[in-house]
């Protein structure tokens, strides 16, 4: 008798990061009455999704996605959101602040802007579905703030991350104890690097959103970054030319805060060369985590992911 | 973009499309945990082997500067320790207050770095690193030595099973790459050493601030050194594997999407499994046979330690979560009271007589502890206690009102180990390792052991023997006599 499958089989070095998530996927479906998963249609989000399959193969995935729409993400990841939910018959619940349409609240005229539509949205959706755990698809090695991140995140009772205030965390034991109105964040992908990431998106066929991938696409450049001009979304500056070229993304969020990188991977193989020999981060193009030194763990302390 | 843009692009781009993709690395992550102090130069170690293996990018250097302008260190515009201190309340303290998790690679290997504080008071954070650690570099500055806290640092990674250790000499720069000296300290570590179970023992002098015997070597400056760099050391470290063992698969979770399926999840945490097999369900002690392993890429015919899979069984027995099957031979102890060491972690100690949670992996049930003894760290040696404070390392019983099943934490670290949740606070208060399993039975007539006799009564009539007046007296009786 052999094993079925033509497929061959991972690496032991991602097969045992595979592993890992998926412990951590089972422990929290048994532990909690009603986790949900962040699911931002990202790259790590993908990889989250299908080690969730993987973890409750032959059952559905047990819980529902919950995306924040800040109404400004790319038009291609939520075309991408909507496939990959009917695919898969998956449970999606898509939230947007309404504070956004009703106050008219933007990502060129706010300067909370990220504040509102993504964290403060993030707490009322999670306080409307009463979940009592969130998965996310963060990685220790994204951010400094990150590196201490326990795979199990205690949460207040209004979300808030206190980092003088989190549990012991020994061996591969996560304590899910947890009061009413308190909350655990979840994170199977925490020992995961963006290599990994890439790699395992290629071992296992991972279905990406293209926006990954290099194509020739009109963008203008702001302050040295390169936003994406692909609707009447964006409002030109005086003297703002649009460009078109080829690049890509090596991360996805809302588009006027997401800069591209000039870059000719328009497939899976030459974006893992790419990455392993570039010389800048993944969030480089992110404006989230440049307003000042410690950034995100001050979001994070509020909340943010 | 100009001409010159689009010819250094297409350069790039050439460069990039000839560099071969790298085969897929062969092995699992090597995960380590840094032991030493501020002072020896350790989060500078770290920093160094994160720059040397490229591990960081152009714009966290950038963020780096500006913080390091703000502290005037002077050192120089790049701080290596800058790359770790990772949460703005520490950096404002200069001190790494808990344990922070670092990647970095290799053509040849991953690694996991648990990066632990090096003061006393934070032994705790020592033993979490340690936890999942294959391997300990204990560091020390060359100029002050072996000091005591050497001592606790080795102390406390023996404990937690850790096996191997690198003896990081740093900042032999300072001591004019003195050989006799480093070879004075790597004596004395290993005469230290003797009192722990290490099977592997390296020593390495660097300069961590040059980059020296770190990524790269320096037999420029150190002709007499003919061993590995650190970086070599640890892709060549071997990964702890647990001792070959029987079958272990703690339950998380029963599957059951319809009538037609019935799987029990969870990750084998030793030995192997293949359809066919015969295995026993503990605590229950029920018998079935395993009829297929399942995974989402294809139904497989076998399944080894660290897989995370699905069961099914030939039969329709009553499993929850939290139980355990087992290989019918080569069985876990199944016991009330077991033998254990544990630190505690909370200001609170941990209260002789309450009951806690115990978590061990995937099952939770109610425990009661009796202190023992508590290691002093200073001395090495172990001392009566009455009860644990935060950071002590203690040996305790533990007491069950029903049998849990075990294997001691040098056989096998998955199912030997458990964590104590206070149930008033919900916080994790201890860890702890099982180092016995007491065999109640048998201690009831623990002078004579000739003449005991086999009592078998039904578990729940057992279960109220154990829990009587008598049976504790006699308990306490064969305590005494054994201290």
């Amino acid at each position: 008798m052999t094993d079925t499958n033509s497929k061959p089989p991972l690496d032991p070095h991602l097969k045992a990061l595979e592993n890992e998530a998926i412990y951590i996927f089972r422990e929290v479906a048994a532990e909690f009455q009603n986790p949900v998963m962040l699911y931002s249609v990202g790259k790590d989000s993908s990889v989250l999704l299908h080690l969730a399959r993987k973890a409750f193969y032959p059952g559905p995935v047990p819980f529902p996605l919950l995306h924040i729409d800040t109404g400004w993400k790319f038009k291609e990841m939520i075309a991408f959101r909507d496939k990959i939910v009917s695919d898969y018959e998956l449970d999606l619940i898509s939230y947007t602040n309404p504070r956004g349409s009703a106050e008219n609240i933007t990502p060129f005229n706010h300067p909370r802007y990220t504040d509102i539509m993504k964290t403060e949205a993030l707490r009322t959706a999670l306080d409307k579905g009463g979940y009592d755990a969130a998965f996310g698809g963060a990685r220790r090695d994204e951010e400094a703030s990150r590196a201490k991140e326990r795979i199990y995140s205690f949460r207040t009772a209004n979300h808030s991350w206190d980092p003088r205030n989190q549990r012991a965390e020994l061996w591969s034991i996560y304590n899910g104890d947890i009061f009413k109105g308190e909350s655990v964040r979840a994170f199977p992908l925490s020992n995961w690097t963006e290599l990994d990431i890439w790699q395992y998106i290629k071992a296992e066929d991972i279905p990406i959103v293209p926006l990954y991938y290099a194509q020739q696409r009109p963008f203008v450049e702001r302050d040295g970054t390169i936003i994406l001009a692909e609707d009447q979304r964006l409002e030109l500056a005086p003297g703002e030319v649009v460009q078109e070229d080829y690049i890509r993304f090596r991360t996805l969020g809302c588009f006027p805060l997401t800069g591209g990188v000039r870059s000719t991977a328009d497939d899976i193989d030459q974006v893992i060369t790419e990455i392993q020999s570039a010389r800048t981060s993944e969030r480089q193009g992110r404006a989230i985590d440049k307003d000042k030194a410690g950034s995100m763990e001050l979001k994070k302390r509020e909340g943010y992911f | 973009m100009s001409v010159a843009e689009k010819i250094s692009q297409a350069e790039l781009q050439s460069e990039i499309q000839s560099a071969a993709l790298p085969a897929a690395k062969n092995s699992i992550p090597l995960r380590f945990i840094t032991c030493g102090s501020v002072d020896d130069g350790k989060s500078t170690l770290i920093g160094r082997l994160l720059w040397d293996t490229k591990a960081v990018f152009d714009d966290q250097v950038g963020a780096i500067e500006k913080l390091s302008d703000k502290h005037e260190n002077g050192v120089g515009s790049l701080e290596f320790a800058n790359l770790l201190d990772g949460l703005q309340a520490e950096q404002e303290q200069g001190i790494t207050i808990d344990v922070a998790y670092r990647y970095f690679s290799t053509p040849n290997r991953s690694f996991i770095v648990a990066d632990t504080p090096g003061h006393a008071q934070y032994t705790k954070n020592m033993v979490t690193g340690a936890s999942t650690a294959d391997l300990a570099v204990l560091l020390i500055d060359a100029r002050s030595g072996i000091l005591e806290q050497t001592r606790r640092h080795a102390n406390v990674v023996s404990l937690m099973g850790i096996k191997q250790v690198i003896l990081v000499i740093n900042k032999i720069d300072l001591i004019d790459y003195d050989q006799t000296r480093f070879d004075e300290i790597s004596e004395q570590f290993k005469t230290l050493a003797e009192a722990f179970n290490f099977t592997s023992i390296t020593t390495i002098p660097t300069s961590a601030i040059k980059g020296e015997n770190v990524a790269f070597t320096a037999r420029e400056n150190m002709p007499w050194y003919e061993g590995k760099t650190l970086l070599e050391t640890l892709e060549l470290a071997p990964k702890s594997t647990p001792r070959s063992m029987g079958f272990r698969f703690p339950v998380q979770r029963i599957s059951r999407p319809d009538e037609s399926f019935r799987g029990y999840q969870g990750t084998i945490a030793a030995g192997s499994i293949k359809p066919g097999d015969p295995v026993t369900i503990l605590p229950s002690g029920q018998q079935a046979n395993v009829s297929k392993i399942v995974t989402f890429d294809l139904v497989r015919n076998a399944g080894v330690h660290g897989d995370a899979v699905t069961l099914v069984l030939d039969r329709q027995i009553d499993i929850s979560r939290g139980d355990m099957i087992v290989s019918n031979d080569d069985q876990p102890s199944l016991e009330f009271s077991y033998q254990a060491q544990i630190i505690a972690l909370t200001e609170h100690g941990i209260q002789p007589g309450k009951q806690y949670w115990l978590k061990s992996n995937t099952r939770k049930q109610y425990v009661s502890v009796d202190v023992a003894e508590t290691l002093n760290l200073e001395t090495g040696l172990w001392e009566t206690a009455e009860k644990i404070e935060l950071n002590d390392l203690s040996k305790v019983q533990l007491n069950f009102t029903n049998r849990i099943a075990f294997d001691t934490y040098q056989n096998n670290k998955t199912t030997g180990s458990f964590i104590l949740i206070d149930p008033d606070t919900n916080n994790t208060i201890a860890g702890g390792m099982i180092t016995q399993a007491i065999d109640n039975v048998k201690s009831i007539t623990p002078n004579t052991p000739n003449a005991s006799t086999t009592i078998t009564m039904p578990s729940d009539i057992a279960e109220e023997f154990y829990r009587s007046e008598f049976y504790q007296k006699y308990q306490d009786s064969i305590e005494s006599n054994d201290s």
